[in-house]
């Protein structure tokens, strides 16, 4: 009796969190996967003509937008994570070494992440501006003459480069922030007692520091994967809702974008299920990597 | 490897620029070979002193030599120590084998020569068999060893503990301290360790240097620190159960605890705190210091009779005698003071007369 009635309280609890998700995350999902499989859905009208296995799969890894897409977010995320965890990782052990103006590079470092992902976008693109951008000016001193990064004409893998620089320091803030915290909750004693053992300090980053920081590692590790994954807010901040350089429209389209897109065409018969099929391929995706993660976490990660 | 300190004095400045002298002008010298025992109430400065043995501190002033080597500016990795730190700091994600192998694995060694090297030690410290644990699956007295391991595997010049045996439970500490004896004479190192604990710093000591303030207050062996304390401090810091301290004075050439007479005293006339140790006191027949039993405690071989203050109803004092006695509270001793178990210090510099 008591029991029952302790149940049912705490299912009353749930139970606002319960609808909203229920109609803004369970339905849609069940939704998306009901419209890989059937064929020509109308949107407006809610009509299909039949149902089918693979024919929107297909017709999704056919498309020549869906692989470019597909290239461009594995480039983002297999690029830009590891290197800005690296990076990350560096600059926290640099921050927490300094004792003099620690607090003041701490908010330095974490600027980034109170800002707006589209304005710092901008200023990016900026800063590779061809004529009067930063980065051509400081190639300039070395005899560099201007590169076209991100204007008119300029080629996918310049354009692709500025995409990762700024996707990379995009990252930085947060993952500082978190292998900060990592690292000032690491014992003291452990480095007196590495010193006491004669090690060097390559050693003790690779034998004390990053073991001990590998729980925060694989956090940020396994999260940055599944945020790079869903890459869309950075390509608009770049470039715009062209998704590439002038004259060069979705060069830089992501799966996410292109699902976006899909609405566009909405009143196409069948285009929602493409989305959906996209939709559930990054997903397939993202699931197999974060497995991956997993797996490589429980022999390398220490708790 | 003789340790010796010159004028060692350690000052840690706060932030409002607030001096604290943690270590005042320590003047010692630790014997090769033997466990000598840094012993002092806690912030007597013993810690800060064995860290700057270790180098992890540097001194304000003053030297350090081991041997005839000044190793004041010399940074820890080269002093050739041996470290073993209060909370062991074993690396926890490394397994016993690799936190043993880690010093050798810094001197890069040849590796199957210091998994034998490692193994040797283990052994050694009784814990060869279990090389392929976490720290974390081992006791707290394991742990411990593992940590005495992996600071011998170098063979270190000196070994360095810091409160070894305070993390441990009473029954565990008895064994230990006696392992880390052993230990220390199968291997024969210089060791110096830390203690508040009078008794494991008794017990296990070839030699202890008493601390206070950061100042030495005593250095002898254990025994003759306890027989003949040069201070008050020392006397009241030594022996479970403690000193008696009564206020008394001498007279001419008496000692006097209020109106009675205890024993001769051949001193000039003052005021002084006098010390008897529990096992100090004799019953007799016949003796003009005697008072009133309040309790009687028999734990074990040892009965200790509560007895109050002659001259001080409020005040007792506690003496260790002969469980033959049949003595019940209520009842009125007299009793006699062994000369040897009495000390007596000037009331003011606590200083012995």
């Amino acid at each position: 009796m008591l029991e029952d009635q302790s149940n049912v309280k705490a299912w009353l609890y749930l139970l606002p969190a319960l609808i909203l998700l229920s109609i803004f995350i369970f339905y849609p999902i069940l939704n998306a996967i009901f419209l890989v499989f059937v064929e020509d859905y109308n949107y407006q009208t809610g009509h299909y003509v039949g149902f089918t296995l693979t024919q929107n799969f297909r017709y999704v890894v056919g498309d020549f937008n869906f692989r470019r897409a597909m290239l461009n977010t594995m480039l983002i995320t297999f690029v830009s994570v590891p290197v800005s965890v690296i990076i990350a990782l560096l600059i926290s052990v640099w921050l927490n070494a300094i004792k003099k103006l620690q607090g003041f590079f701490q908010t330095v470092f974490f600027l980034p992440y109170v800002t707006n992902a589209i304005a710092i976008g901008m200023a990016f693109a900026f800063l590779f501006n061809r004529s009067y951008g930063l980065i051509n000016w400081f190639l300039g001193i070395f005899g560099v003459s201007p590169i076209n990064w991100v204007g008119m004409g300029a080629s996918w893998g310049n354009a692709m480069f500025s995409l990762l620089v700024y996707v990379t320091w995009l990252g930085l803030a947060f993952k500082i922030m978190v292998f900060l915290s990592g690292l000032q909750g690491i014992d003291k004693q452990y480095y007196d007692a590495a010193r006491v053992d004669s090690a060097s300090r390559g050693r003790v980053f690779r034998r004390i520091t990053v073991p001990l920081l590998s729980p925060m590692i694989m956090y940020i590790t396994v999260t940055s994967f599944i945020g790079a994954f869903k890459a869309y807010t950075e390509v608009i901040g770049m470039f715009g809702e062209r998704l590439g350089p002038p004259g060069d429209d979705r060069a830089l389209i992501t799966v996410v974008a292109l699902v976006y897109r899909a609405l566009d065409r909405s009143g196409v018969p069948g285009a929602l299920s493409e989305a959906a099929a996209a939709a559930l391929i990054l997903f397939a995706v993202t699931l197999v990597f974060t497995y991956i993660n997993m797996q490589v976490s429980k022999k390398r990660v220490h708790y | 490897m003789e340790i010796t300190l010159k004028n060692l004095t350690k000052v840690f400045q706060s932030k409002k620029e607030e001096e604290t002298v943690a270590v005042d002008n320590l003047d010692i010298t630790i014997p090769s070979g033997q466990l000598t025992g840094l012993l002092g109430p806690s912030g007597c400065g013993k810690s800060t002193t064995l860290y700057m043995i270790s180098g992890l501190l540097r001194p304000t002033e003053g030297k350090i030599l081991f041997g005839n080597e000044d190793v004041t500016p010399v940074p820890p990795e080269d002093r050739g120590i041996g470290l073993v730190f209060q909370n062991y700091a074993l690396y926890p994600h490394m397994t016993v084998r690799q936190n043993i192998m880690f010093p050798l694995e810094n001197v890069k060694m040849d590796k199957q020569e210091s998994l034998e090297k490692a193994q040797e030690i283990a052994d050694l410290v009784g814990i060869g068999h279990l090389m392929n644990r976490k720290p974390k699956q081992l006791s707290g007295g394991q742990q411990q060893r593992v940590a005495i391991a992996r600071a011998l595997v170098k063979s270190p010049r000196v070994l360095l503990l810091d409160e070894p045996l305070s993390n441990l439970d009473a029954r565990l500490r008895l064994q230990t301290r006696e392992e880390i004896k052993r230990i220390q004479r199968e291997t024969g190192i210089t060791t110096i360790f830390v203690t508040h604990d009078q008794e494991e710093a008794m017990s296990i000591s070839d030699e202890i240097v008493v601390m206070r303030e950061g100042v030495t207050q005593q250095v002898g062996r254990p025994q003759e620190v306890y027989d003949k304390p040069t201070n008050l401090f020392v006397a009241k810091f030594l022996g479970t159960p403690p000193i008696n301290i009564f206020e008394g004075r001498v007279e001419k050439g008496n000692l006097l605890i209020g109106d009675t007479k205890i024993a001769k005293y051949d001193a000039e006339d003052q005021e002084v705190s006098i010390g008897i140790r529990p096992e100090g006191f004799k019953l007799v027949e016949k003796s003009s210091f005697h008072s009133e039993v309040e309790f009687v405690e028999t734990i074990g071989r040892d009965t200790t009779l509560i007895i109050k203050h002659p001259n001080d109803e409020s005040q007792t004092f506690r003496a260790i005698v002969d469980a033959d006695f049949g003595v019940e509270p209520g009842d009125s001793v007299k009793f006699t003071v062994k000369p040897h178990k009495m000390h007596v210090f000037n009331s003011e510099t606590g200083e012995i007369v």
